[in-house]
């Protein structure tokens, strides 16, 4: 029977808590939630990317009252949006840069858990569901972007949806399944209207709660990567943890200050952000006659952007020849069924990747750069989790990484040249390099001590 | 280590900078005239007058333009000219159908001209507009007659000129000249090209071998105005008119970025509030 329930509130409190329950989840993830109380800077960007998405999902309510998926009306009716809606303006700029910002922050909290190991046993979940929501933010961006139906959304749009006609035998016809048209129509921004605004945030939404529930069953990493569940004192807390609420929660409020100061900056004084967080050709009216000679998507798409141009007929000998190479090492390195099995599927690997077009190969390369994260818990076998204690040589190695995707992305903004060509032939060679060889060399080198408790030094 | 990358990184940047960077005429920076409201209503009515017989401002109505410091009642008298209300959109005299088979393509709609022509990280859209209604030049090879430097064989006439007068230009190129038996570099024999054009659009071209040049392939442009106080007048014209469609491309700019210094500082002392609020709590933590 309903309220019988023994509970220790009292009055309208213990009437919810004997119906819902109020007390246990507030205590279980916030005010009795212990998180290790060594967080730095790395660890504001969790809490700012739910932020972001609350601001997204808010201001895109407001934005969906006046705009039409139509287009036909479109782009006036943004501009009409900019021009004739009350706080219009503002509404749609907290938009467009919190897309953009929305990647910043993603990308950051993404860093945070490769140098610091998060997504090591027990984490492995909190990680995939992360990659999922990653993979879904990149749809919903995708389909946003065709909605201003600017000249940039058009192509932008026609270009990517072109990609799945690289597939072999069902890509031309599945190209015109994904626009309901043979280009980019009224159709189109339809539905892409219809996953933007309902389909993905309904999976978006799921997965970060999953994601946070994942992540309350376990606790938080930290930058030592020391598991703080294993030194409790008397009462059965940690004794490194400190509870969420207020510890974080103060912490949080004064991190979402300083990234508002940035983001209201970018709203209020540069919402095109020199044309990088609007495309200043996506001012013009799509145009399905006109092809602008320069298509680059947005820009936290770029990276991936780059590794599919990069993709040549001649990049796919160097990618064959590596299978090869990869085949011979399991081969020899490897024994049973695992040596033969890894090296037949290598070999046929390295045969497709000359007997297929190259464009579907950079199809498979710009996915696979994304997918690739997925099994990054099974590829790292290093001792210890946190930068902290691995080898100095690691850090650099880590320090490449970011670089040389910092360098992708701006190659991926370039019109192409030969020069910058071969840059990203590199720059996807050590991409993949990185995740492939990571179960080599994440056990290589003199790793530190891991210390037992965590380092904090008093405020 | 890191500071080598970084500077690895830094040389990248820069050479890829110069490579993005080149061709095309240079863009003049527009005077900034977006807070005189003297300048933007008389872009205004230059915009009325001229752009909008055959452009559009589709996202435009005219009694915007109150924010500009008109009223309803100067708009009607000094702006509308074929019986539009102050509320209509501005909408140009011609179809897009007429406008394609006159000009050779459809003139385009002018509301966020300013903001499309912007370039990443470069010249704005004012300063391309300013340069492109300042370097028409008569040329009789093009069918309206005129020729366009920042947009070369633009379908568009030179709207204004009889604001601007009549004007010759010069138009000075290196060019390396690949002699017979000689590859390019170092013993490549360059010419200068002179191409003088008169007030009625007819060329001249002069041809010198010119020795001893290390220079690059360049370029140099000078006009010549035939009547340099008519010339000057119209820059200042052109100004205005730039100042206009900047601020019709976005008719908010002003009111966000005063309003942003508002949202600035109070942000500024949420952060010392919620910095000092969070120092608090954690002071006791050991």
């Amino acid at each position: 029977m309903a309220g019988d329930k023994t509970v220790e509130t009292t009055g309208l409190l213990g009437w919810i808590d004997r119906r819902f329950p109020l007390t246990s989840t507030y205590k279980a993830h916030l005010s009795e939630y212990y998180a290790p109380k060594n967080f730095n800077f790395w660890y504001f960007f969790g809490s700012l990317a739910l932020i972001v998405l609350v601001m997204q999902i808010v201001t895109g309510i407001f934005l969906v009252m006046h705009y039409k998926p139509d287009a036909q009306f479109a782009f006036q009716s943004v501009e009409y949006i900019m021009r004739e809606v009350p706080g219009g303006w503002f509404i749609r700029y907290m938009h467009s840069t919190g897309a953009s910002m929305f990647f910043v922050v993603v990308y950051l909290h993404m860093v945070r858990a490769l140098i610091y190991g998060s997504y090591r046993k027990p984490r492995e979940l909190i990680w995939i569901f992360g990659v999922g929501i990653f993979l879904c933010l990149m749809a919903e961006a995708f389909f946003g972007y065709l909605l201003p139906w600017g000249q940039m959304s058009f192509w932008g749009a026609q270009v990517i949806v072109n990609l799945f006609s690289a597939i072999p035998f069902i890509g031309p016809e599945l190209s015109i399944w994904i626009r309901g048209d043979y280009v980019v129509s009224d159709a189109t921004l339809n539905r892409f209207f219809s996953f933007h605004v309902i389909a993905i945030p309904l999976v978006l939404l799921g997965l970060v709660a999953a994601h946070v529930v994942a992540l309350h069953e376990v606790g938080s990493n930290n930058p030592d990567g020391v598991d703080i569940k294993a030194k409790k004192d008397k009462y059965g807390r940690p004794l490194d943890g400190i509870p969420f609420h207020p510890y974080y929660t103060v912490h949080d409020i004064m991190g979402l200050a300083g990234f508002l100061i940035i983001f209201m900056a970018i709203v209020f004084f540069g919402p095109e952000m020199g044309g990088y967080f609007l495309e200043f050709n996506n001012f013009i009216p799509a145009d399905p006659l006109k092809t602008p000679p320069h298509i680059a998507p947005v820009w936290y798409f770029t990276p991936f952007y780059s590794m599919l141009r990069a993709t040549t007929d001649d990049f796919t000998w160097v990618l064959s020849g590596l299978s090869v190479l990869a085949a011979i090492v399991m081969f020899f390195r490897h024994k049973g069924l695992v040596k033969i099995v890894s090296a037949v599927i290598l070999i046929v690997v390295a045969v497709l990747l000359r007997a297929i077009d190259a464009k579907f190969w950079g199809v498979v390369a710009m996915g696979g750069a994304v997918v690739l994260l997925f099994f990054l818990p099974w590829l790292d076998y290093s001792p210890v989790k946190s930068i902290r204690y691995r080898p100095g040589w690691h850090k650099v190695l880590y320090g490449i990484f970011f670089v040389n995707f910092l360098i992708l992305g701006y190659l991926g903004t370039q019109p192409p040249s030969a020069v910058f060509n071969l840059m990203s032939q590199i720059g996807t060679l050590i991409y993949l390099g990185f995740f492939f060889l990571m179960p080599i060399w994440s056990t290589l080198g003199t790793f530190k001590p891991v210390p037992d408790r965590v380092t904090f030094h008093a405020h | 280590m890191i500071k080598k990358l970084i500077g690895a990184l830094a040389l990248v940047i820069a050479a890829t900078g110069a490579h993005a960077s080149g061709g095309g005429h240079p863009l003049e920076a527009a005077p900034d005239r977006i807070n005189d409201m003297a300048a933007l209503q008389n872009g205004a009515k230059l915009f009325v007058n001229y752009c909008l017989n055959c452009h559009s401002a589709s996202a435009m109505r005219y009694n915007k333009l109150k924010d500009i410091g008109l009223t309803d009642e100067q708009i009607k008298t000094s702006l509308l000219f074929t019986g539009e209300k102050v509320g209509d959109l501005m909408m140009g005299s011609i179809s897009a159908k007429d406008g394609k088979a006159w000009f050779g393509a459809t003139p385009p709609d002018l509301s966020v001209i300013a903001r499309a022509k912007s370039a990443n990280a470069g010249p704005s859209g004012s300063d391309y507009i300013y340069t492109y209604l300042r370097t028409f030049y008569r040329d009789t090879s093009r069918p309206t007659g005129w020729n366009n430097l920042a947009y070369p064989n633009v379908g568009m006439p030179h709207v204004l000129w009889e604001r601007q007068g009549p004007r010759e230009m010069t138009m000075v190129a290196m060019h390396e000249h690949a002699a017979e038996g000689h590859g390019k570099g170092e013993h490549a024999s360059w010419q200068r090209i002179t191409t003088t054009y008169d007030a009625m659009g007819y060329s001249t071209v002069k041809t010198e071998n010119v020795e001893h040049y290390h220079g690059g392939v360049a370029a140099d442009v000078k006009f010549k105005p035939l009547d340099p106080a008519r010339a000057t007048a119209y820059d200042s014209e052109v100004a205005d008119l730039t100042a206009f469609m900047t601020w019709m491309a976005e008719p908010v700019q002003q009111t966000r970025k005063r309003i942003g210094v508002w949202v600035l500082l109070f942000l500024g002392i949420f952060f010392v509030i919620a910095w000092r609020l969070n120092a608090s709590f954690w002071k006791h933590v050991k």
